[in-house]
């Protein structure tokens, strides 16, 4: 069972009382995207074992979204973050990296480099 | 005029420790900016002066109360009769402000559980750490009991006293699913 914190309210509670909301960080194609690609975006999705980053919603709690990266194969939580960022923050991969030597986000994001494209944590 | 009753009209049972529902209640939701000071000014006079809460927090000034709902809502409580006022004043002193000021009285039931062990008779059916250590008085904690929402809070002083709320629909059942939880003989010995 998880046991996930939600960073909105900072209840700990387990994961019955949140709801899970999918792969975290989609990118949205379009509108001039290829069938191809925004058929991508809606409906491929990856399932690593091991990290993975999501979306969880604090459902029966302060019903605030927030990010979760988690291990796939072991349950452990490395930690949640707020909803309104397109990639992990620092201290996310910091704490990851510490636990899991050698993992490299362009693992999960199967791209060549980090995205850099977190909004600096202030939202809009 | 009909006459106003609450969800279960003060039912109470008994057990190992007492349940009982608070009869009509005056609950006001109030959203917005909690940075905002007429936000806040607002929420403390509809509160009848009772600080603005911390996190996860209830605090209370006699029989009103502001209840920490969510990072943007605030949950207040008052006698049942005044809500529509408060509801307005409040509505008053926020024109202007994004907000939402609603009296939500009637959508809601509340129950108190009263004696030593109320926490064990909660801890039940929530998924919370309800330890002495983890949740005290002014602690409140929005959750699920059995499959329902609710929140719920423990008040100052003795005997152990915790308030809790859920939706008017499902009194019955939470009503029920409290008194099987504080059955006679049937909470931990060593409280």
């Amino acid at each position: 069972m998880l046991q996930l914190t939600c960073p909105c309210c900072g209840a700990t509670g387990e994961e019955t009382e949140f709801h899970p909301g999918g792969e975290a960080h989609l990118r949205r194609v379009g509108p001039g995207a290829s069938d191809e690609a925004f058929a991508g975006y809606m409906f491929t999705r990856k399932n690593p074992k091991g990290v993975h980053f999501e979306r969880w919603r604090h459902v029966y709690g302060c019903g605030k979204w927030f990010h979760v990266a988690r291990c796939t194969a072991t349950l452990e939580v490395f930690g949640s973050y707020r909803a309104d960022v397109t990639a992990p923050p620092p201290e996310i991969l910091a704490r990851i990296a510490q636990r899991r030597p050698g993992w490299r986000l362009e693992d999960w994001t199967g791209e060549s480099a980090p995205g850099e494209d977190v909004d600096g944590g202030q939202g809009a | 005029m009909t006459k106003a009753r609450s969800a279960l009209n003060g039912a109470a049972r008994d057990g190992a420790v007492r349940i009982e529902e608070a009869g009509l209640q005056g609950m006001l939701t109030l959203r917005g900016d909690f940075e905002d000071a007429r936000f806040r000014a607002a929420a403390e006079a509809a509160a009848g002066g009772a600080p603005f809460p911390e996190r996860r927090r209830i605090s209370r000034k006699g029989e009103r109360a502001l209840l920490w709902m969510s990072p943007d809502e605030l949950l207040v409580l008052l006698p049942w009769a005044e809500a529509d006022a408060a509801a307005a004043e409040a509505a008053r002193a926020l024109d202007g402000v994004h907000h939402l000021a609603v009296n939500v009285s009637d959508a809601r039931a509340m129950f108190r559980i009263i004696g030593a062990g109320a926490r064990e008779a909660l801890a039940k059916g929530a998924p919370v750490d309800l330890s002495r250590q983890a949740f005290g008085p002014g602690d409140l904690r929005r959750t699920r009991m059995g499959q329902l929402a609710v929140a719920f809070w423990q008040e100052d002083g003795e005997p152990e006293t915790f308030g809790l709320i859920c939706f008017r629909s499902v009194a019955q059942y939470a009503f029920d699913a409290l008194c099987v939880a504080a059955r006679e003989d049937s909470l931990p010995r060593a409280l």
